[in-house]
């Protein structure tokens, strides 16, 4: 009795919840915020080693790296970021098929993006960039000792972000498999508003990786 | 749903065009050779507008509590003191440069 009349009493004492949505969109926020610091750790350090390292005692990214394909890339994840808010808003107006319809090309862009970040890898590991080494055609030799870390930070913070890719598309496709049985209506749908922030935080941490590994 | 404003969507094709627009920009930018510091400035500076075009639209943060961006923000804001953190730990061939050159002279004055 006690437990009913306070809840009564109190609930417009409550500080108000920072997502009135969902615990669940709370907690997703969380686990964004820390993820935003290991991915800014790696690209702190990296902008460190780089600073360290100088003009001449670092390889120019756009000689070893494409920087067409991954530009392309980038156009993809921004494409099925797109598709990801079309999901949701689909849904929010009860739409199921057409939410399944984007969900499935946001999935798409996510694998197609895993396959060109393999061909790009395999491309360039078959080059000569590898965790100790980078191809040496037309370098100058400060250039070439100074780079020794080009190939650990390069496949470091690509994997890193590679792997949540990777985690991306499977979280997608529980979503997508849920939203085909008909589990998401116009009332319940924070699930797929919460694989959203995801997603475009995945984006977005490419935006930041692509600029500073690839344009930098 | 509707009484925080979610059903009032943005123009989400006007953001794709908007980043889309940037990426060719930073891509233009970021091609033909000059000052590295400008680059650099002009490339962070398109970088973080386009992240923020991602954050403030895509994951609605313009429609959720202030406190929340702020929150957000943290880490960005702690990962530029990082760097500026690291800033002393970058200048070490320098001083080593610096503090070498005098011990070679009281060696010499000693002989």
């Amino acid at each position: 009795m006690e437990h009913a009349t306070t809840s009564d009493h109190t609930e417009d004492v409550y500080e108000p919840s920072l997502t009135p949505d969902s615990l669940g969109k709370l907690g997703m926020w969380i686990f964004l915020v820390g993820d935003t610091m290991s991915f800014g750790a790696l690209l702190a350090a990296y902008a460190a080693i780089r600073a360290g390292a100088g003009v001449i005692g670092w390889v120019p990214p756009s000689e070893i790296l494409g920087i067409n394909l991954t530009a392309f890339m980038t156009f993809l994840l921004i494409c099925s970021s797109v598709t990801m808010v079309k999901a949701l808003e689909s849904i929010q107006n009860g739409n199921v098929s057409r939410m399944c319809m984007f969900l499935g090309l946001t999935i798409g862009g996510g694998v197609i993006f895993l396959g060109l970040q393999a061909y790009e890898w395999y491309h360039l590991i078959t080059h000569g960039l590898t965790l100790t080494g980078i191809p040496d055609h037309g370098l100058s030799g400060a250039a070439i000792s100074g780079s020794t870390l080009f190939g650990p930070t390069f496949y470091t913070i690509t994997g890193f972000h590679g792997m949540h890719v990777t985690g991306g598309v499977i979280y997608l496709l529980v979503i997508f498999i849920n939203g085909l049985r008909g589990r998401y209506t116009a009332e319940f749908n924070h699930e797929v508003e919460i694989v959203g922030l995801y997603w475009h935080f995945v984006d977005l941490i490419w935006i930041m990786v692509f600029t500073f590994i690839y344009l930098l | 749903m509707a009484e925080n404003g979610h059903q009032e969507h943005p123009k989400y094709f006007k953001i794709f065009w908007w980043l889309l627009a940037l990426t060719i920009i930073e891509v233009a930018v970021a091609i033909p050779e000059y000052s590295v510091v400008l680059k650099a400035i002009l490339l962070i500076g398109l970088a973080c507008s386009k992240a923020a075009l991602v954050a403030i639209y895509f994951m609605h943060l313009k429609f959720e509590k202030r406190t929340l961006t702020v929150i957000v923000l943290t880490p960005f804001i702690i990962c530029v003191f990082l760097v500026i953190m690291l800033m002393p730990d970058l200048t070490t061939d320098d001083r080593h440069e610096g503090i070498e050159k005098p011990v070679e002279v009281a060696d010499t004055s000693v002989h």
